[in-house]
């Protein structure tokens, strides 16, 4: 028995079952997906056997062509930048949304902070589609605000407009679902400042202008950078908002992904869709770490 | 005219008065010290000059202008906070020249005069660093260089050395003094340690529930405290409560509880028949197996009943027959061990009648 075995032990009691998860859940799958994406399709949907085998012996059934059928096509590379640009909105709206609010949260007394940080995650607890479903509604032709906005339009000599299955309805669903995710790391910055900090800039002559884009908002950086991460990830992949509220003109890669799995079943297509989208936001994540890196020093 | 007049100031935070009708005036390049315990009101009076508060009553007059309704960055005020707030994502330059750009100084004049600055506060070479890789008595000195830069009519300090380790403590005090003095700049610094007062201050106001106590050079606070709460707060102090007996002229006979009478001086007057505390400074009472008979000395006889070996001194309780308790000072200087009592040694306590106060309540 060597000395502390039984901490070696305990970490792997500790540590073992959430890498476990991750190597079933995670790891396992991303592979199977990359192995996906050089496959062919099954005669009817799904995949074809890996292996074949003729007189020369046993093959891997494996080829390129998926990939070139990706880059043949610039509609594919389109829909990845558009939906690169929805997200990259998405998370600017949020941004400007959440930040005041967030500031609003950590300077409030103590005591209300809580119920604040509350009202935001409440929409939480009310299923994700119903809420884009009242979207539906909220931006359909036959709603009030529609016909208040086009009311106003229309005294001004525009309009009509139509809102839903728009771009713009995407866009909206988008940043209305992924408000939270981009307030509760900014509080959780935010938060932690020290008021005296501002206290000396304001005592060294800093106005509140000043106070804000000096101190304030550089040292809340960190969490922009969390809250940019948590939304853009999801919001660059995302399908069912789109389904819901983009109609034809509005859809994302996201999209294109779930048709090529559930309407085409064509798995090796949509495996390359999404190898390419995961490249992509890691690619993204690991530009803007190191952006952060740079601005730090 | 003083550099800054502080003219019936009163804050008051609901039921409670921070700061009670307090008026100081502080002359342009003294080193001017608030002290008292916590909470007696000494950092809200520091914010209400610096700007970060507004007071219920009265007014701040800062080089003959009136203070009222002028923001903190507007005041030629500036602060060197407690926890230094040093702004972390800025390097110790760019802490230093943050009050330079906020006063639109043009950028080439700035890099000359951090230099300068670090220079003053000897943090030359340091200027690229960032305050969490600095040691506390350095973001002390950037603190106080950032402070400084721009020459401000008065530098405030909250408790700047409450951070640091007893040793450091000293020699940050002697530069203190040394900066001070060159710079020529004023100082009004707020401090809970009474010996931090006495060693920096060229005048020290002693604050108490909100009140300004007294006010004066150090040696008159403690040689000379007004009151019974300024007598205790400073220094170690015998408080031997009592009656006036006799007053004749500048001397007076006081009947102290439990003691005797004594004789001591009369400062400010006191009549027969009025109640205060007689103080003493320990230094001030000898101690000795037996002392002679003197004239000019109250003399008593009791038992040490304990002592306080501090090193350079010794403190000795000494006990009384009627169980007062008088603490009387001998300092370790003498070679070998040739007086050192123990408890239950008998010993004489003397005083010359001029060393105590009386202070009427």
């Amino acid at each position: 028995m060597r000395p502390g075995w039984h901490m070696r032990a305990y970490k792997w009691l500790i540590g073992g079952p959430p890498l476990l998860y991750l190597l079933v859940f995670f790891a396992a799958p991303v592979l199977i997906m990359v192995v996906a994406s050089f496959r062919f399709p099954g005669e009817f949907g799904g995949l074809s056997p890996l292996v074949y085998e003729d007189e020369t012996g046993r093959h891997l059934d494996l080829t390129l062509e998926n990939y070139q059928r990706f880059f043949a096509d610039l509609l594919y590379l389109s829909l990845f930048f558009k939906s690169l640009l929805y997200a990259a909105i998405t998370v600017l709206a949020c941004l400007l949304l959440s930040y005041p609010l967030a500031l609003l949260i950590s300077r409030s007394p103590k005591k209300y902070r809580d119920v604040m940080v509350l009202l935001v995650i409440l929409p939480f607890w009310s299923n994700f589609l119903i809420r884009i479903y009242a979207w539906i509604l909220i931006l359909g032709p036959q709603s009030v605000f529609v016909g208040a906005l086009n009311g106003v339009l229309a005294w001004f000599g525009a309009g009509p407009v139509t809102l839903l299955y728009t771009p713009f309805a995407v866009v909206l669903g988008m940043v209305y679902v992924h408000l939270p995710f981009m307030v509760l790391p900014l509080y959780a910055n935010l938060e932690k400042h020290d008021p005296a900090l501002l206290d000396a800039a304001q005592d060294l002559g800093a106005n509140a202008w000043e106070r804000f884009w000096r101190v304030t908002f550089p040292l809340s950086l960190p969490g922009v950078y969390a809250g940019a991460a948590l939304v853009f990830i999801p919001a660059f992949g995302m399908f069912a908002i789109p389904d819901l509220l983009g109609g034809t003109e509005g859809i994302m890669i996201g999209n294109v992904i779930k048709q090529q799995f559930l309407d085409s079943r064509d798995w090796p297509f949509g495996s390359v869709l999404s190898m390419v989208l995961t490249v992509m936001a890691v690619l993204l994540a690991a530009l803007a770490a190191l952006y952060a890196r740079r601005s730090r020093q | 005219m003083a550099l800054l007049e502080i003219r019936a100031v009163t804050r008051r935070f609901g039921d409670f008065t921070a700061v009670d009708d307090v008026s100081l005036s502080i002359e342009a390049g003294e080193f001017f010290t608030l002290l008292g315990p916590s909470g007696c009101g000494k950092t809200t009076l520091l914010r209400l000059i610096a700007g970060f508060d507004a007071p219920d009553a009265g007014r701040i007059v800062l080089d003959g202008k009136d203070m009222t309704g002028i923001a903190p960055e507007h005041r030629n005020v500036h602060t060197v906070f407690q926890s230094y707030a040093l702004f972390p994502h800025m390097s110790v330059e760019q802490n230093i020249a943050f009050p330079l750009k906020m006063a639109r100084v043009p950028a080439g004049e700035i890099r000359p005069r951090v230099e300068e600055v670090l220079e003053d506060v000897r943090l030359t070479g340091m200027g690229r660093r960032y305050p969490n890789e600095l040691s506390g008595g350095q973001r002390q000195r950037v603190a106080v260089a950032r402070a400084l830069i721009n020459r401000p009519k008065l530098l405030l300090l909250d408790e700047p050395l409450a951070a640091l380790d007893a040793k450091l403590k000293e020699s940050v005090q002697l530069e203190l003094i040394q900066l001070q003095r060159e710079i020529g700049i004023t100082f009004v610094y707020v401090t809970h340690d009474q010996s931090e007062a006495l060693a920096l201050a060229d005048r020290v106001a002693v604050m108490n529930h909100g009140r300004v106590e007294q006010v004066d050079e150090p040696s008159k606070i403690y040689g000379f405290p007004k009151n019974r709460f300024v007598a205790d707060f400073i220094g170690q102090c015998n408080l031997l409560e009592g009656v006036v007996t006799a007053a004749e002229g500048s001397r007076i006979t006081v009947a102290l509880d439990g003691i005797g009478d004594v004789a001591a001086v009369n400062p400010d007057g006191d009549r027969p028949g009025e109640r205060g505390v007689l103080a003493l400074r320990p230094e001030k009472v000898a101690i000795g197996t037996e002392l002679p008979e003197h004239p000019e000395m109250n003399r008593f006889r009791g038992k040490v009943r304990d002592f306080l070996y501090l090193g350079d001194v010794t403190v000795y309780i000494v006990e009384l027959a009627s169980g007062a308790r008088i603490e009387a000072l001998l300092p370790n200087s003498a070679a070998g061990r040739a007086r050192f009592f123990e408890p239950g040694d008998a010993v004489d306590v003397a005083w010359r009648h001029d060393a105590g106060h009386f202070l009427d309540d």
